[in-house]
């Protein structure tokens, strides 16, 4: 029964633990969530915004250098006739003053309508190659100024090309030049940031225009997604393969080339990547601390609730045997009282007997003594059925018990006077250990002794012969009460039984030794003084009955 | 010594019969009736000088008896009763009853109350009168 008991008190723990657990885990989890996407957001906003800025940037750098190009072989178009530039001398001269300012040009030619390299000025010996079947001949026709993928050409290394078309006197003629890959790669590439970051230009065919940095070389098809024409920049997240990128990438304005620019997130997120693991970790260290903290909370809860359940069952307990106690003194009284009468009768009608037979000649009567035995047993038997009836009524009765300064050990010690000698008879053995000082008490002595006479001689018919009866006297200071330890050396009660002892008619005497009245008569006696009877018991080692009375009345 | 008037009053006529044939026997001059009601006849013809009285009878109980018989008449009261409870004795002993006893009893108890009433009350009735005993 107990244990079940504690089992919906378990269940109930479980319960406030989950509780507890469910309102404060949420907020924190939502809260460090919250806190770590919203740090997330912020920061790879920032590191896209970065990133936009540097595509941005170059794109301008790009398009300037492009622009330069163009302008300085307009200028140099249109401030020379064909004629001058047509001398190879001349424009020899020509590289090497633009050279002496930009090195990114390599070389010069002057074609003329018939695609004919009319003269150069280079590292490689290109005069007379026709470029009239070359698509980029076609189109600087058109445009007038044309900037070229990068190629091989009859050069055989990659390469591109800027060429500027100049109309005179009904004729036209094309100024090409071609550009220092290197120096251009080198102006692609200063962009790159960090350890695994890359950037290369790719043409509207997705080929490569400048190496990349890890990977693929110059004219090679890129693996990077083809990308139709756009404006302005963009920076998008891009898983391909196994390492995320982020990539930020934006069409030049002066040739159709798409800058790419990409970074490692890990490098760029470190910081990002550091918050999460704090953020975990204080998540860590939050749920610890709460589930500490609700198991000490639930476990406080509970013990409280064990100790109040304990006492209710106590007080029930309680309640249960004296209302038990109650309803059976009621019970005696009225079985008494409907035997008390025809015992009077009996009693009488023996008496009369008596009477009667003192009038009678002995000798006239041939069974006069047997008459006179039996009449006198009639007697003596009314007599005892009288004492028990009228014990049960004491048991029923609420006698009003007088109130004076009772010293336990001097009611102990005269009780005890009373039953020594039966004691030594038995070989019994009795100790005493009386706590010196002990407080008074306001109680009715002459009830105390009957109570204490009653489980003593309990305690010698239990050990039977050769035993000890201990009785031991005490004060506990915290429930103010004395208290009268009755102990002895008996046989012990049984458990069942441990909860009967208090009964009336309860007995383990043969019939006629005891009635069974002894101990329920003290327990309501004790009970009216305010105080309690305790028993506790071991088979076989002997029982303990513990008499307490409050030191202070309890009116 | 005075011959002493005793009236036993109890609805167990063989409990009255047997009191009262014991009670002569020891001379002393009892008579027997089984109700509360009969009792107060009884005392309206004769005198008597103690009432042995059962406090539990059917109609009029020994306490209304026992109001009725002190109003009345100069008789004591002895209460006789199987049932012991703590008012009962306390009202009847209020009411002016001289002696309550529980059945059970040993005749020589009651005959020794009887006559101890009997002496208390002779001395009551040669005081002067006022002076009622407390």
């Amino acid at each position: 029964m107990k244990t079940n008991g504690y089992n919906y008190i378990k269940k109930l723990q479980i319960e406030i633990i989950a509780i507890v657990l469910f309102f404060s885990l949420i907020p924190l989890f939502a809260l460090g969530s919250f806190l770590y996407f919203q740090f997330t957001q912020t920061y790879t906003q920032k590191v896209t915004n970065n990133l936009r800025t540097i595509v941005d940037n170059k794109k301008k750098a790009l398009d300037m250098f492009f622009e330069e190009r163009v302008s300085q072989l307009k200028t140099i178009a249109y401030t020379h006739s064909y004629k001058e530039l047509s001398d190879e001398d001349y424009i020899r001269s020509l590289l090497s003053a633009v050279q002496s300012s930009s090195n990114s040009l390599i070389d010069l030619g002057i074609i003329n309508s018939d695609g004919e390299q009319v003269a150069y000025t280079g590292h490689y010996n290109l005069k007379g190659v026709n470029y009239k079947n070359e698509l980029w001949f076609h189109e600087v026709m058109f445009k007038e100024v044309y900037i070229s993928d990068v190629f091989m050409g009859f050069r055989r290394f990659p390469h591109f090309i800027i060429a500027v078309m100049r109309k005179e006197e009904g004729s036209f003629w094309i100024l090409r030049a071609t550009i220092d890959s290197n120096i251009f790669n080198l102006l692609v590439q200063s962009v790159q940031i960090a350890e695994k970051g890359d950037a290369y230009l790719l043409n509207s065919e997705n080929i490569l225009q400048t190496p990349s940095r890890f990977g693929k070389q110059v004219m090679e098809p890129s693996d990077f997604p083809k990308t139709p024409l756009f404006t302005g920049t963009t920076v998008r997240e891009n898983f391909s393969e196994q390492n995320r990128m982020i990539v930020g990438m934006s069409w030049l304005e002066k040739k159709n080339w798409l800058l790419v620019v990409s970074e490692d997130p890990t490098e760029a997120m470190t910081p990002l990547f550091r918050t999460r693991t704090m953020v975990i970790l204080l998540i860590a260290l939050g749920v610890m601390l709460i589930v500490t903290g609700a198991y000490i909370v639930s476990r406080s809860i509970i013990r409280e609730l064990i100790r109040s359940e304990r006492q209710k069952a106590a007080l029930d307990a309680n309640l249960v045997q004296s209302s038990k106690m109650a309803a059976l003194g009621k019970l005696a009284a009225g079985v008494a009282h409907e035997l008390n009468n025809p015992l009077a009768l009996i009693k009488e009608s023996a008496g009369w007997l008596k009477d009667l037979l003192e009038e009678e000649e002995p000798d006239k009567i041939a069974n006069f003594k047997e008459i006179e035995k039996t009449v006198n047993k009639i007697d003596l038997h009314v007599e005892r059925a009288k004492s028990v009836t009228h014990r049960m009524l004491g048991f029923g009765r609420r006698f009003e018990p007088v109130s004076e300064d009772t010293d336990l050990n001097k009611v102990a010690e005269q009780t005890l006077s009373f039953l020594e000698n039966e004691a030594l008879h038995r070989n019994i053995a009795i100790e005493k250990d009386y706590l010196e000082n002990l407080p008074s008490v306001k109680s009715d002595s002459a009830q105390i002794q009957q109570v204490i006479l009653n489980i003593t001689d309990n305690a010698i018919d239990a050990v039977g012969k050769n035993g000890t009866v201990r009785m031991k006297t005490g004060y506990d200071p915290k429930k103010e009460e004395v208290f009268l330890e009755i102990s002895d050396t008996g046989p012990g009660i049984p458990k069942e039984d441990l909860d009967k002892i208090f009964d009336p008619f309860y007995t383990t005497k043969t019939s006629g030794e005891g009635t069974g009245l002894g101990l329920s008569v003290s327990y309501s006696i004790i009970e009216k003084l305010g105080g309690r009877i305790l028993v506790d018991s071991t088979r076989g080692k002997g029982s303990v009955f513990t008499v307490c009375l409050p030191v202070r009345s309890e009116k | 010594m005075d011959t002493i008037n005793v009236l036993v009053v109890d609805d167990e006529t063989d409990f009255t019969e047997l009191c009262v044939k014991r009670l002569r026997k020891r001379q002393i001059a009892a008579s027997g009736v089984s109700s509360g009601y009969e009792a107060l006849n009884f005392l309206e013809e004769q005198a008597v000088d103690v009432v042995v009285l059962d406090v539990r009878m059917p109609g009029m109980d020994g306490l209304e008896t026992l109001k009725a018989i002190k109003k009345a008449y100069p008789a004591e009261v002895i209460l006789i009763t199987g049932h012991d409870t703590e008012e009962c004795a306390e009202e009847g002993m209020n009411d002016g009853a001289a002696a309550y006893l529980i059945k059970p009893f040993d005749i020589e108890v009651l005959a020794r109350s009887i006559r101890k009433t009997f002496r208390k009350k002779k001395i009551k009735e040669s005081q002067p009168a006022g002076e009622k005993g407390c």
